[in-house]
């Protein structure tokens, strides 16, 4: 299967485009994801359905360049649109979003049936927007995808301080004299490309995936805006080359939820195992914490005994101590490996020398245990 | 007994009241996009039911798909609380991978079967005449219809009986809260009350369409009014009225009817954003042309007010003079002029000198001592 990627034509195209079209919306999905525009993708991805339709209409021509084109200016005009309402009234972003996805969405329904009903029209493809069908991609759909993603990526690569002062304070910027508005429009047309370029491979309905979960999974990993632009454009790759190529081998899988699948599994995995951020570790962290004020808490028991009743020497039964602390037993045999306690009898405990002196340490205190 | 064109515009008008009611506390409480992430997993409850029913009318799928509804909300919030991702990260993560699955198992495992993936997410409100509910061998009409009926009712009544706990959680969570109104169990009540909406209008409008009928009419409405419970009418009368007009738009072009539907919606929200009263972007650009008049005249009344019973009386209280002290251009200042006299701030007293009335007086003293 790995071998045929690289004998395979058809396989080798398919894997190329995914390849590109995850690496530059999973890069570029990042500055989305960092200013809080998530579901801008959404959107971008539902509104771009009635261009895709209308370039059909006027021009006749399925070339992807003309598809594309109208996928963009639609895609611009949906987050405008969102844009102007959110700025004008007091209709909240989310409700924009909603409206302008749902909205134009439909109207490319409205279109696509209209073009189905047309005697003439070789309509058929059209539909594989829906949820995209890698297997469809062409030599030159490839060159399309890499050709604007390039152009996509060295405009990010160019205005990179402007982007990221977009990204994380865009008021500084606007003080230190940037086009902070600009910046934006330039930005959001460098989204829209990056959106666009993967809806025949995807589909405009899970597009919105590929721009947020790789994204999402590099934030976990680093903390550096290069080093996470970087990595989501590789775990886009990654994502989009592993499930172009599964939906591509199986019959009747969809291109766009399969790539969507590797990319949330992508997720997964960095959620829980990342450095630092990962979820287990918190929960490892947890769990030692718990156990390591357990054992403190065994320590300053068998401490206050030998304080009040009978000194050092004294053995106490693990069962008294296990009333005090449940489990204690176990933390015994860790305080005993530690040299802090001692077994003085079948089942009793004492504390040493190096353990009163810990608990001494450990509460501040200088209490005296008379021997 | 309706004929089917009748059955469909029923069905249509029913889905969009019951899909309005939720809608409205959707766009107040910012969780617009919820119904979008609710809509779309739903699909794998339906799909996983279904694989052990066996049966596509089996009510076990519409609970099998509430169920995921809540869940998908439940993870959304979830992941959020972990803070590892911002809550829009959070459902951009969770819908589309609940939603990939379904469409995965069904274009699998249901290819044979009347479960199509298309249907699910365009909906064909067309057939939902077929479909139809017999009881002892009497033809009640559309099963779609009864459904939408009882999700329609069960709204409602959900709405009236909790509506003291929803305002209150909606407007003020805190409050609520400390008043000891549960905020988390109304929210996820409500949840639930998506769900069960967003499942029964699934089959007949499809998920992306659910979205249309619950966000497009509440939002219009909130730009019509302050008060709760006309918005609520509004956004029924607003939905209702988008369905039935995308009804005729889809008879008409002969096109999907659930995309018209949405269409409308749109049209409908279109319609108000521009000419709203109040908060349209008309009455908007007209209030701040009225300002900038009315601002303009002011600052005329002040200028003369000024200069008034001053030597440079003659020299300064001229119209072709504002070009140079206020900086007009002098198209503006004769329509600024022009206005004043009509408002009766202004006289002219010969060709070009202007004097102020007592009304003018007045105004400019008045703005001069704020």
């Amino acid at each position: 299967m790995i071998s045929d990627l690289f004998t395979d034509y058809t396989l080798r195209t398919v894997a190329l485009g995914a390849a590109a079209l995850g690496a530059v919306s999973g890069s570029l999905g990042s500055f989305a994801v960092l200013r809080k525009q998530s579901l801008l993708g959404d959107a971008i991805s539902h509104a771009a359905l009635p261009g895709i339709a209308l370039a059909f209409l006027l021009t006749g021509s399925k070339a992807p360049l003309v598809l594309v084109l109208g996928a963009a200016i639609a895609g611009w005009i949906g987050t405008l649109l969102v844009m102007r309402v959110v700025g004008t009234t007091r209709i909240k972003e989310d409700s924009a979003l909603g409206i302008i996805l749902s909205v134009f969405f439909g109207f490319g329904l409205v279109l696509l049936t209209a073009i189905q009903k047309r005697p003439d029209a070789s309509q058929a493809g059209l539909d594989r927007f829906l949820f995209g069908q890698a297997a469809t991609l062409l030599h030159r759909d490839v060159i399309m995808i890499a050709a604007l993603g390039a152009v996509a990526l060295g405009v990010a690569a160019l205005f990179w301080k402007e982007f990221k002062l977009l990204a994380f304070d865009p008021d500084f910027g606007a003080s230190l004299g940037f086009p902070m508005r600009t910046v934006d429009v330039l930005l959001t047309s460098v989204l829209v490309i990056s959106i666009v370029i993967g809806l025949q491979t995807v589909g405009v309905v899970l597009m919105s995936a590929m721009v947020v979960a790789p994204a999402a999974a590099a934030r976990q990993w680093t903390d550096r805006t290069g080093g996470m632009v970087g990595l989501a454009g590789g775990f886009g790759a990654v994502a989009g080359v592993a499930g172009a190529v599964i939906s591509s081998l199986a019959q009747h899988v969809p291109t766009g939820p399969t790539i969507v699948l590797c990319l949330t599994v992508i997720v997964v995995v960095s959620l829980a195992l990342a450095p630092n951020r990962g979820l287990a570790w918190d929960w490892v962290r947890q769990v030692r914490n718990r156990r390591r004020l357990h054992m403190e808490a065994v320590l300053s028991d068998l401490y206050e005994l030998a304080t009040r009743h009978g000194g050092r020497q004294h053995g106490h039964a693990a069962a008294a101590l296990e009333v005090m602390h449940p489990g204690a037993r176990h933390e015994l045999g860790e305080l005993e490996s530690r040299g802090w306690a001692h077994r003085t009898g079948a089942d009793e405990w004492a504390i040493t020398p190096e353990g009163a002196r810990e608990a001494e340490r450990r509460t501040g205190g200088g209490e005296e245990v008379d021997g | 007994m309706m004929v089917p064109e009748q059955e469909i515009q029923w069905i249509a008008a029913v889905t969009a009241a019951a899909c309005a009611l939720p809608g409205v506390f959707l766009v107040l409480r910012r969780m617009s996009l919820m119904s979008d992430a609710i809509s779309h997993s739903i699909l794998l409850g339906i799909v996983l039911a279904f694989f052990v029913t066996e049966n596509i009318a089996s009510p076990l799928l519409i609970a099998a798909a509430a169920a995921t509804g809540v869940l998908t909300v439940t993870l959304v919030e979830a992941l959020h609380r972990t803070r590892r991702v911002k809550e829009d990260a959070a459902i951009g993560l969770v819908f589309p991978a609940l939603f990939s699955l379904g469409v995965i198992l069904i274009s699998r495992y249901a290819g044979s079967v009347h479960l199509d993936v298309d249907a699910v997410l365009l909906g064909e409100l067309a057939f939902a005449p077929f479909n139809r509910w017999v009881v002892g061998g009497t033809d009640l009409g559309p099963r779609t219809l009864w459904v939408m009926i009882a999700v329609l009712v069960l709204n409602a009544a959900f709405i009236i009986a909790f509506y003291k706990e929803l305002k209150l959680t909606t407007f003020d969570a805190a409050l609520a809260g400390a008043l000891g109104f549960a905020p988390g169990l109304i929210h996820y009540a409500f949840m639930t009350l998506v769900s069960v909406t967003a499942v029964g209008a699934f089959d007949a409008v499809g998920s992306v369409l659910v979205v249309a009928l619950m966000i497009a009419p509440p939002s219009a409405a909130y730009l019509l009014t302050d008060r709760l419970p006309r918005m609520i009418m509004l956004s029924v009368a607003i939905g209702v009225a988008s369905a039935l007009a995308g009804y005729w738009m889809s008879y008409l072009f002969d096109v999907s009817i659930a995309g018209s539907m949405a269409t409308m919606t749109g049209v409908a929200f279109g319609i108000v954003f521009l000419l709203a009263p109040e908060r349209g972007l008309l009455a908007l650009a007209r209030r701040r042309a009225r300002n900038r008049w009315e601002f303009a005249q002011t600052m005329l009344a002040i200028h003369l007010l000024n200069h008034e019973a001053s030597p440079a009386e003659a020299h300064e209280n001229c119209e072709s003079h504002l070009h140079e002290h206020l900086r007009w251009e002098p198209g503006f200042a004769r329509a600024v002029v022009r206005r004043a006299q009509g408002a009766g701030l202004v006289s002219r007293a010969g060709e070009d000198h202007l004097s102020l009335t007592e009304a003018g007086r007045a105004v400019a003293r008045e703005t001069v001592a704020a």
